[in-house]
């Protein structure tokens, strides 16, 4: 399943444009320490956090993620989706709580097996 | 193959532009056919010492040598160095403030992920002189 298809299936908003969008999703990751997001999120995952800041893309372009989820309708600075289009990172976004969104991923995940 | 060799300026307290170093490394790798892994664990603990170096280093200067057995980096800055660097290495320590903290870093893993995902780690610091962290990562390991 791809990042599109994936943000399809479940409501998800598609933020940037990117060919990202045709990445594989393998697994999802939630965490909002930088650090610990970078030594965990493997290729891939969709990586859930709250932040949404440039270091944010920084991280998901070192991990080769499958893309950045944002929960709760969070707000996105602009500088931020400039990067991600810079750098070819798929950014997402919907209402949900971080839960919730890990819960519907590894669902889907399930499902297609 | 020749050495390859770049050099990069870290910008102080700058969030803007800190990762590009390590961003541009890891394109090279892997415009090298280096092994997936071994571009990951280096971007890791590049991006990691860029990092601190924009936090902590007031900035600083990172140097790369790229051989075809290995990639060696030298992030090296002129801050404050590291007083207690034993301390420093411990998973969860920090001294980062919390503006640092609320962009989601300063979770003290800094140096303990530099170190897990470098083959060779040498840090060299002198209070009110700064630090320089030579990283090594090995394209096969033995």
């Amino acid at each position: 399943m791809t990042v599109k298809e994936l943000a399809q299936m479940l409501g998800y908003k598609i933020i940037n444009k990117s060919d990202s969008i045709n990445k594989k999703v393998t697994g999802v990751y939630a965490c909002d320490l930088l650090s610990h997001a970078m030594a965990k999120v493997n290729e891939g995952d969709v990586w859930i956090t709250v932040h949404t800041n440039l270091n944010v893309i920084a991280v998901a372009s070192l991990t080769n993620c499958a893309c950045v989820m944002i929960p709760e309708n969070i707000d996105i600075e602009d500088q931020t989706v400039e990067r991600a289009n810079e750098k070819g990172v798929a950014l997402l976004s919907c209402s949900k709580s971080s839960a919730l969104i890990c819960y519907e991923i590894l669902s889907a995940l399930k499902d297609m097996r | 193959m020749s050495t390859i060799v770049r050099d990069y300026t870290i910008p102080a307290n700058d969030f803007t532009i800190a990762g590009e170093a390590s961003s541009s490394v890891r394109k090279i790798l892997s415009q090298l056919g280096v092994s997936p892994d071994v571009v990951k664990r280096t971007s890791i603990a590049m991006y990691e010492a860029e990092i601190n170096a924009v936090i902590h280093g007031n900035g600083g200067m990172a140097h790369v040598e790229i051989d075809k057995n290995k990639i060696y980096i030298r992030i090296s800055d002129e801050g404050p160095g590291i007083a207690d660097l034993n301390l420093a290495m411990q998973e969860g320590y920090s001294t980062a403030p919390d503006s640092i903290r609320e962009m989601g870093f300063g979770a003290g893993m800094g140096l303990s992920n530099i170190k897990k995902n470098a083959d060779v780690l040498d840090i060299e610091t002198e209070i009110n002189k700064g630090t320089i962290v030579n990283i090594t990562v090995f394209f096969k390991r033995e």
